[in-house]
């Protein structure tokens, strides 16, 4: 069988081969025109904050004579903040880089525990009106957030907090239960055994909690932190309606950087814009390259596994 | 149909047969629900009686003590030794009361006509302050949801003092101050993890929705605002208006007229964004996973920095990079379509090319969602599945639409369904690339743009306009919606996920 093979040229073998070749070929091609079409806004982003041949939008990738400069990235880091245009508002971006942050973190940190509590509660103990419970949320979950932004606006003046960061960050955090669906289909998954296990030996349902079920629950863990962190980090519409009334220095960044790409800022603002853009994306990337396969989880978590 | 009769049909029978079964699953999805209406309130009904067969067994068969706890909560708790839970409960009777006293009472009392005295500067100078309608309609839901809660503390103590009294007749041990304390975390640890949640929740989501639903039956719009106005109630004449255009003036036939434009296109595009996303999204995948394709890092990689930069940087990004004049292009797109020498095109100013971009950004910014999701599924179907698919003879195309579709569809589901909700809801791509525009009406009346979906025109409509009264019709008929699709969703597929099989 072997001396045929040998002998003979299989062209069968040959000829799937040379169709394969070739499908890969046409594969290559459209994996080539996609990255260009995905990555095309990236490098266009990338190289407009390098600019230093004019402020506004450019119809080059290239600047001008090669005129690349630092200076956008240098005058976002300037704490009296940014004036381009002579007699208008002066823009302080570091102070909503600031706020940005310390708004997602301190999101990031109690969403996290609340999802997590909620999700274990939900999923692990029965008690007296869980299933209520969740429809409740479900059918509020349906709501448009916004709708009762009004109202929202109105109680957090009445504790004095309607146009600052933390009534923002009470905004979300308040919010926040209502994200436990995906947590709580990862602690299904765990088996109910090992809390009878720990039960019998004595332990209590918070000790089972914080020992046995989280240490098991560290991808979801991540996931939650991350998803937790991005919602706020990336926030405009309940941003624009609280924050965006007060003075620049409270913004957060989705709502500065929404002023500077405006009709009138545009011009003056656009490669600035670029530059913050830049900032703002590098601590998102640089968690999710290291987070990638945590974060699938949760996109596929709620969904029942194969 | 038995399932042998199913077999006998041919493949062009199955199709239809299976289409009209999904349509005809649809009302029976809806009877469903509709039938469990009355069942719903039957089981409220029923634990609204028993509560009350509770409350007044207490009354007969209690003692003095129990009975005193009808007055003041936690009495029995106290009399019996139970300190801690007949103190809790006392101190919030006494909050109740003062709350009630000093706010609560004033605003519920005006609640019926969402007060009547306008606020007037006298001829002296002086501004007499009348009735603030905002004020009194919020703290009166605010006031409504303490009120239920009070109702149910007051059950509480009832029925524990009654209970307390029972396990002291049979000589019981009793649960002390510092049992309650260790249970917190055990037995009654749910109401140690989720009570400061959910009173957050109740403060900044539920009170909110509430209050706008009943501003749905108010004029509050920007005619009558608040603290120089009043509004007032006026029954279901906000929807008649934005439903089927009556009422006052031109207005409600505008705001008629748009609300349905604007519904098609929310569902249109909500139907668009999620199918092209999921279709083009798994070809992707499908691509970068084949075998025999190198870099595959690099291609997945190329694609998930559109995740990795924040959304709205990338979409007004893309606002800026769409931009159009007839001059030198506008937009770096243009720009490029003038150089290869094509025309320049009117991105997001031309109605139907709006809706068009609209559509294509969507798909750049939510296809790497679909890859990085379903290049997981791909690596996780069984490889002996096409191995013998392969033997059988199965070409790939057949091999796709047997194995590969099926079992993604299977996993992406339910996915499917909360995409195509968030899409429905999906203001970000909206807002911050067209601004909803370009205009529907030019008279501006309704502020509504040719790309406008529901929660974007909201949104218009609550910064901009301050038409509370119409936005709110709006968000409830938005949940409305939500609320269909999810049904006929859920419909379809059936059995959801029993949670108990885990256990």
């Amino acid at each position: 069988m072997k001396s045929y093979q040998l002998g003979k040229p299989n062209y069968a073998n040959a000829r799937a081969r040379a169709k394969r070749a070739s499908v890969n070929i046409v594969v290559y091609i459209v994996l080539t025109v996609v990255a260009i079409l995905w990555l095309f806004p990236f490098i266009y982003l990338v190289m407009q904050s390098l600019r230093g041949d004019g402020t506004g939008p450019s119809l080059n990738l290239w600047p001008q004579d090669n005129q690349f400069t630092f200076q956008n990235y240098i005058d976002l880091f300037n704490p009296n903040g940014v004036q381009m245009q002579a007699g208008k508002q002066t823009f302080h971006f570091l102070n909503w880089y600031l706020n940005t942050l310390l708004i997602a973190l301190v999101v990031a940190a109690i969403q996290t525990i609340v999802i997590l509590m909620t999700s274990y509660t939900l999923s692990r103990l029965r008690f007296k009106g869980r299933q209520a419970l969740m429809k409740f949320m479900l059918i509020i979950g349906m709501f448009p957030g916004f709708l009762g932004m009004i109202a929202i606006y109105r109680i957090l003046q009445t504790i004095g907090l309607s146009t600052s960061v933390f009534g923002l960050m009470l905004v979300y955090v308040s919010g926040s239960m209502m994200g436990y669906y995906v947590s709580k289909g990862f602690f299904d998954t765990i088996p109910h055994s090992l809390d009878e296990a720990a039960m019998i030996d004595g332990a209590s349902k918070n000790k089972i909690f914080w020992s046995i079920i989280l240490p098991l629950s560290k991808p979801i863990v991540i996931n939650t932190v991350l998803t937790s962190f991005i919602g706020p980090w990336g926030d405009f519409m309940m941003a624009s309606y609280l924050v965006g009334r007060a003075s620049d220095k409270s913004w957060t960044v989705a709502v500065g950087l929404q002023s500077w790409v405006s009709q009138a800022n545009s011009p003056y603002y656009f490669t600035h814009f670029c530059a913050a853009g830049v900032l703002i994306s590098i601590p998102i990337v640089i968690m999710f390259f290291f987070l990638q396969k945590y974060y699938v989880e949760g996109v596929t978590g709620g969904a029942v596994k194969g | 149909m038995v399932d042998l009769e199913y077999l006998s049909l041919n493949r062009f029978q199955r199709f239809f047969y299976r289409i009209n079964k999904f349509f005809v699953n649809i009302p029976k999805s809806f009877c469903r629900f509709f039938k469990s209406i009355p069942a719903f309130f039957k089981k409220v009904f029923n634990k609204i009686g028993e509560s009350c067969g509770v409350v007044v067994d207490a009354m007969r068969y209690g003692d003095w003590k129990t009975r005193l706890s009808y007055l003041f909560f936690g009495f029995g708790n106290i009399a019996n030794g139970q300190i801690l839970r007949g103190l809790l409960l006392f101190v919030y009777e006494v909050a109740f009361i003062l709350y009630m006293a000093f706010f609560g009472a004033e605003y519920i009392s005006k609640f019926g006509t969402i007060g009547s005295v306008k606020t007037e500067t006298l001829p002296s100078g002086f501004t007499k302050v009348g009735d603030n309608s905002f004020n009194i309609l919020l703290f009166s839901c605010a006031t409504f949801v303490i009120i239920l809660c009070t109702l149910f503390v007051w059950f509480q103590s009832i029925k524990q003092a009654y209970t307390t009294q029972q396990m002291v007749q049979i000589n019981a041990k009793l649960a002390k101050g510092r049992d309650d304390i260790k249970n917190l975390g055990n037995k009654y640890y749910h109401a140690t993890l989720l009570s400061v949640p959910t009173i957050l929740l109740t403060i900044f989501t539920v009170i909110p929705l509430i209050f706008m639903v009943f501003v749905a039956f108010t004029n509050y719009n920007n005619q009558h605002l608040p603290p120089k106005e009043l509004f007032t109630w006026v029954g279901f004449d906000n929807f008649t208006a934005v439903l089927a255009g009556k009422g006052i003036g031109t207005d409600a036939v505008k705001f008629s007229y748009t609300f349905w434009v604007v519904l098609l296109w929310t569902l249109i595009w909500a139907v668009l964004a999620t199918f092209s996303n999921f279709f083009i999204g798994m070809f992707l995948a499908i691509l970068i996973n084949k075998k025999g394709i190198k870099l595959k890092k690099f291609w997945r990689t190329a694609l998930v920095v559109t995740i990795a930069v924040p959304q709205f940087v990338s979409l007004l990004l893309m606002s800026q990079m769409l931009m159009y004049n007839s001059i030198d292009g506008g937009g770096i797109y243009n720009s490029i379509l003038q150089l290869i020498g094509l025309e320049p095109v009117y991105w997001l100013g031309d109605p139907w090319m709006a809706k068009v971009s609209v559509v294509l950004v969507n798909l750049w910014v939510g296809v790497p969602y679909t890859v990085l999701s379903s290049t997981g599924i791909l690596l996780n179907i069984p490889d002996d599945l096409y191995e013998a698919a392969r033997i059988d003879g199965a070409n790939p195309y057949a091999m796709f639409a047997k194995i590969t579709f099926p079992y993604m569809t299977f996993v992406l589901g339910p996915s499917l369904i909360s995409t195509f909700v968030g899409n429905i809801n999906n203001f970000n791509i909206i807002y911050l690339l067209t601004g909803g525009g370009p205009n529907l009406d030019t008279s501006m009346a309704t502020t509504a743009g040719q790309t406008d979906l529901l929660i974007t025109w909201l949104y218009k409509m609550t910064v901009n306009n301050q038409q509370y009264d119409i936005a709110s019709v709006i968000g409830i008929l938005v949940f409305i919606v939500c609320a269909v699709f999810s049904l006929i969703a859920y419909s379809r597929i059936g059995s959801v996920k029993n949670e108990e099989d885990f256990r």
